[in-house]
């Protein structure tokens, strides 16, 4: 049963969004040198590290669904991938957005997490096509697995690198994703990503809940079908 | 105190967090179309039953994948269509 | 196991050696590159950073190459099967692919290097060949290890030669940054060696983690 858990998890979900958005318009102080675009970062930011959580989450999962042949880890791991890849769309968006609010580009090479991500967001793009292109469903689900503990893997070492050439060749513009935000910004910062979290979990468990169920109303039907044929 | 500027500035937020929600909302409506889709299936399915309940006949069913089954969950392409 | 993978590795070897296809051209595609380099950004010289990435870009690109032919003649021939029939240890099929893929690069490199020199490069090779060396080798490792999972995951897809350039090239950007970065100060008019062991450290750091992860999961694939 995949929707175990789905109320609480929506209800918490439901209190952290509000409150986030609470604290962004109403607690956080305005920032000296952006000003009011620098709200877009409390958005943008978690929404890039619980996407990259959600990879890595998902390489995790692949693991688990090599070494037990239990498919439903698969399942989860695409799952998981998937709503990862769409969070990633709006990283990139939201991310062109504030880059144009602050310096008047649509898109800039200087912040390392936005640049490594769009590698990042290169990369799991190519899963659908892998993925759909094998036609069994078993050798589907264990390459899909395969590839998602690479690429989960590959994550980690993408940002040390891009991280790495951008600090010796461009000083580091924005360093907001550091521990030198003041105390108020903070706290709204860990809330909004505590929130986004929350709804990747709930989204999460949703689509799993949908799938599961279609799943079994085909063997229902297939049931049925074999009663009504004897 | 609340910032509520409708400048410059103010449209750009703005227009972050309308893709955020926009996002939320387009995947939350794209899986309510697959739940009506299962709706609609179990409401067939219902229908069959009764049927069968009525008149037993021999008839013929939709295709099955065996391999689905064994699994119970798979993960087909997001437009394959219904299978009938 | 070491015996499997070298049997492997010898046929493929033979192979290559009897039907000359993959080497050939790697190099002849790395040489037409370096020609559209040379219009595309009109330019007779190169020095530096415009170098080091003109080089790198095209080797990356070579290697794509020759991923997609890594296990070309196994699907073609239906060798695969037979491959899968016989007790291989999957991880031997790994180590002679990889092998094979890092011969081919070096081999490719030993035509490429000169030609590039020759033809676009404004400083001389030799001097800063000792400190080249090193980041050859390590990028055709990371290569070679990334590039025989890419191939094999690839292997079983309906497109391949879609699916390995667009897994390739992105898994490949830390070995591109890397290198690109190490030679980017070998290769100016008057070379130096820039941080060179934070570079090595990093390409080093990413075989390491490629080389493992791939004996580990290869099993998984190429299964039936």
């Amino acid at each position: 049963m995949y929707s175990k858990g789905f109320k609480p998890l929506s209800i918490a979900t439901v209190v952290a969004v509000a409150t986030s958005l609470a604290l962004i318009f109403f607690y956080a102080p305005l920032d000296a040198d952006q000003g009011f675009v620098q709200k877009i970062f409390y958005v943008h930011v978690p929404m890039a590290i619980v996407a990259l959580g959600g990879w890595v989450a998902g390489g995790l999962m692949a693991i688990r669904h090599l070494r037990s042949g239990d498919r439903s880890w698969d399942v989860r791991s695409y799952v998981a991938i998937h709503l990862s890849i769409i969070l990633g769309v709006g990283v990139l968006v939201t991310g062109s957005i504030w880059a144009r609010a602050s310096w008047g580009h649509w898109w800039v090479w200087d912040e390392p997490v936005l640049v490594s991500f769009l590698i990042v967001f290169l990369l799991y793009c190519v899963y659908y096509p892998l993925r759909f292109s094998i036609e069994d469903p078993e050798r589907q689900a264990r390459y899909s697995s395969v590839f998602a503990i690479a690429a989960g893997a590959f994550v980690p070492l993408n940002f040390i690198a891009v991280r790495l050439a951008q600090s010796y060749t461009h000083p580091r513009v924005l360093s907001q994703t550091g521990g030198d935000l003041p105390g108020e910004m903070r706290l709204t910062f860990l809330v909004s990503l505590a929130a986004m979290a929350l709804l990747f979990a709930t989204l999460w468990k949703l689509e799993l809940t949908s799938k599961n169920a279609a799943a079994q109303l085909k063997r229902l039907r297939t049931k049925l079908n074999a009663r009504v044929a004897a | 105190m609340p910032a509520l500027p409708l400048d410059e500035a103010g449209k750009y937020v703005a227009g972050a967090y309308v893709v955020f929600v926009a996002l939320v909302v387009v995947y939350v409506a794209i899986i309510g179309a697959k739940i009506t889709r299962i709706e609609r299936e179990l409401e067939e399915l219902n229908e069959l039953v009764e049927e069968e309940g009525r008149s037993p006949t021999v008839r013929e069913g939709p295709e099955v994948r065996h391999s689905d089954q064994i699994a119970g969950l798979s993960v087909r392409p997001p437009d394959a269509a219904p299978r009938r | 196991m070491i015996r499997t993978a070298r049997t492997i590795l010898a046929k493929d070897l033979r192979l290559e050696l009897r039907t000359k296809e993959s080497v050939p051209a790697m190099t002849l595609f790395t040489l037409t590159v370096y020609v559209l380099f040379h219009f595309g950004l009109d330019r007779s010289s190169l020095d530096g950073s415009l170098a080091s990435g003109v080089l790198w870009v095209t080797l990356l690109l070579a290697a794509v190459v020759g991923v997609a032919r890594l296990f070309a003649t196994e699907r073609e021939e239906g060798g695969i099967d037979g491959l899968l029939l016989a007790p291989v240890d999957r991880t031997a099929l790994f180590v002679a692919k990889g092998a094979a893929l890092f011969l081919f690069l070096c081999a490719v490199e030993l035509v490429a290097l000169p030609a590039f020199a020759l033809l676009l490069l404004g400083p001389g090779l030799l001097e800063p060949l000792p400190e080249l060396l090193p980041v050859l080798l390590l990028a055709n490792l990371g290569l070679a290890a990334v590039g025989a999972l890419v191939a094999a995951l690839a292997a079983e897809t309906r497109a391949p030669e879609l699916i390995v350039p667009l897994l390739l090239l992105p898994l490949l950007v830390p070995v591109l940054i890397a290198a690109a970065q190490a030679t980017e100060p070998l290769l100016r008019e008057d070379p130096s060696a820039d941080n060179l062991g934070r570079w090595l450290g990093l390409l080093t750091l990413y075989d390491v983690v490629f080389v493992l992860l791939s004996v580990a999961v290869f099993d998984y694939l190429l299964e039936d």
